[in-house]
């Protein structure tokens, strides 16, 4: 364990509650993630996932409850500061006037961290990592969705988190694409001993990467549990969110 | 508009804090400088020239009619140093540059890469709005510059092309020369200086507040334009008055 602490962080939420306006988005979420755990969170859309994320990255501030690293509260901006944090968005949120390399490898350059031709050697390496080989000098918008969402992955990776947050990681990639971030996702695990949330609809992927889950729904986390208490849960919400099947059935019935 | 001064003055304020960081963006600086260049010289020139030309055509033969068109000179060296270049220059920087920014950095809060770089620890302040304002702040007054030398051309064209003036060149720049002297040319320079400030801060705070999507961008840049033309000419009044006081001294 002391060996693996520098390169994770425990995680613990409770009581956590945001809204914007009226809408309360957050309703009192409450769980812990262990170190070098891969903790996913699964729901459906506008359940109130990437406002979490956000929380824990620090780019919101909650209206109530707290967010602890190690047992320390992130709401004083000291603590946060001390961890290596990284966070794949979404929407990949690469900057679009600097070419792929220049965007891995920004938070080395703008901190200093190494000297250009080493920057130059680790982002290149990052980036044949995820299969992105050749693109280095390209811009973001010449590339597809996918392979942006890859390139947002190798930026968070250069950062040599301690945690990282994995927005949707795979929802823009095809199956292949999707078990090689699978991979990375556990590599990184047993590599580095990184403690990671991921968010995602892919089921595939979650019951793939997962110590533990979490059912989150309209702002509450429904369900907390290793990815075979998921499965023999009987909440019928679970039930139909895991076993959500095409029906095609019913549809050519209809015609 | 005027509920988010406060917030302006921080951004300011902040900018300021961070200017001893300024050396390290220089790259960016100089990416900007020349965005500045690029996107207005050209404009600058043409507007300037005309300026300086409708001025002369104005009053050039109100002057003449009284027998005084010799004083032509620096009354459209004066109008354009102290008033006209800095204006007229501010207000197409905040339309062409000022909106760029708005739009730029609006685009980057509304796509979230405001956000990645602050997970990356990466102020937004000095990696984006720094190098900007600073750009600006070097870019206006050599703009201004240029553009009272463009307009004393373009009034002397006029005044010696004209037949109801009808001066000669040297008639037109003696007197121009006579009557500017360096403090009414360094009075527009302050104002640009002043002016810049507002359009780089104005803008940068308008693109960091974007909300709301693609239409979000667009409202900003909008008000960005509008608020820094207001704020322009408001200012331009009180640091005239300000100016006139010091002259009396
Ligand atoms: N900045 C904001 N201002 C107002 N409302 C917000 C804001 N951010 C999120 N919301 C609202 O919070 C709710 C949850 O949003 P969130 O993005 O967390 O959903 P999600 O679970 O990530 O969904 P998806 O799977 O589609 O990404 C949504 O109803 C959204 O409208
Ligand atoms: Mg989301």
């Amino acid at each position: 364990m002391t060996d693996a602490a520098p390169h994770s962080i425990q995680v613990r939420i409770s009581g956590l509650r945001k809204s914007y306006g009226e809408q309360l988005v957050l309703k009192g979420i409450d769980f812990s993630v262990e170190r070098g755990e891969i903790f996913v969170v699964m729901g459906p859309s506008g359940s109130g996932k990437s406002v979490l994320l956000r929380h824990i990255i620090g780019l919101e501030e909650p209206d109530q409850g707290d967010i602890l690293f190690d047992g320390r509260s992130i709401l004083q901006s000291e603590v946060a500061r001390q961890y290596r944090l990284a966070m794949v968005f979404q929407s990949g949120a690469l900057l679009n006037y600097l070419t792929v390399g220049q965007n891995v490898g920004l938070y080395l350059q703008e901190h200093r961290l190494r000297k250009p031709e080493e920057i130059d050697r680790i982002v290149t390496e990052k980036l044949d990592l995820l299969g992105l080989k050749g693109v280095k000098d390209k811009l973001p918008g010449e590339l597809s969705g996918g392979m942006n969402k890859r390139v947002a992955i190798a930026r968070a990776l250069v950062i040599d988190p301690q945690l990282v947050l994995y927005d949707e990681p795979t929802s823009e990639l095809d199956p292949l694409m999707t078990i090689t971030i699978g991979e990375e996702i556990l590599n990184l695990k047993a590599r580095i001993h990184v403690t990671s949330i991921v968010v995602t609809h892919d089921r595939e992927l979650a019951f793939g990467v997962a110590d533990r889950l979490a059912i989150m729904d309209d702002g509450q986390i429904l369900f907390v549990g290793t990815p075979d208490e998921v499965r023999r849960s009987q909440h019928p919400f679970i039930r139909r969110f895991l076993n959500a099947d095409f029906k095609a059935k019913a549809i050519s019935d209809l015609s | 508009m005027f509920q988010n001064i406060g917030e302006i003055l921080l951004l300011l304020w902040r900018t300021f804090c961070a200017l001893p960081q300024s050396f390290r963006q220089r790259k960016m600086i100089f990416e900007q400088l020349f965005e500045i260049g690029n996107r207005s010289l050209l404009m600058a020139c043409i507007l300037s020239l005309f300026i300086g030309g409708v001025v002369a055509l104005q009053s050039g033969p109100v002057l003449a009619e009284r027998g005084i068109a010799s004083a032509l000179g620096g009354l459209v060296g004066i109008s354009l140093a102290k008033e006209l270049s800095p204006v007229m220059m501010a207000i197409l920087i905040a339309g062409r540059i000022g909106s760029a920014m708005a739009a730029e950095i609006g685009s980057m809060r509304v796509y979230q890469e405001v956000d990645a770089l602050r997970t990356m620890n990466i102020n937004p302040i000095h990696y984006l709005v720094l190098p900007r304002i600073t750009a600006i702040c070097i870019a206006m007054p050599l703009l201004v510059i240029f553009s009272m030398l463009v307009g004393w051309m373009g009034g002397g064209f006029v005044a010696v092309a004209n037949h109801r003036i009808a001066l000669t060149f040297q008639t037109f720049f003696s007197n121009l020369h006579d009557v500017v002297q360096l403090k009414d040319v360094a009075n527009g320079l302050i104002k640009s200086l002043a002016f810049a400030f507002v359009i780089g801060t104005v803008s940068c705070h308008q693109g960091l507040t974007t909300i709301g999507g693609p239409r979000g961008i667009g409202r900003s840049v909008t008000k960005a334009v509008v608020n820094s033309i207001v704020l322009i000419l408001i200012l331009d009044y009180y640091i005239t008055r300000v100016m006139l006081a010091f002259d009396n001294d």
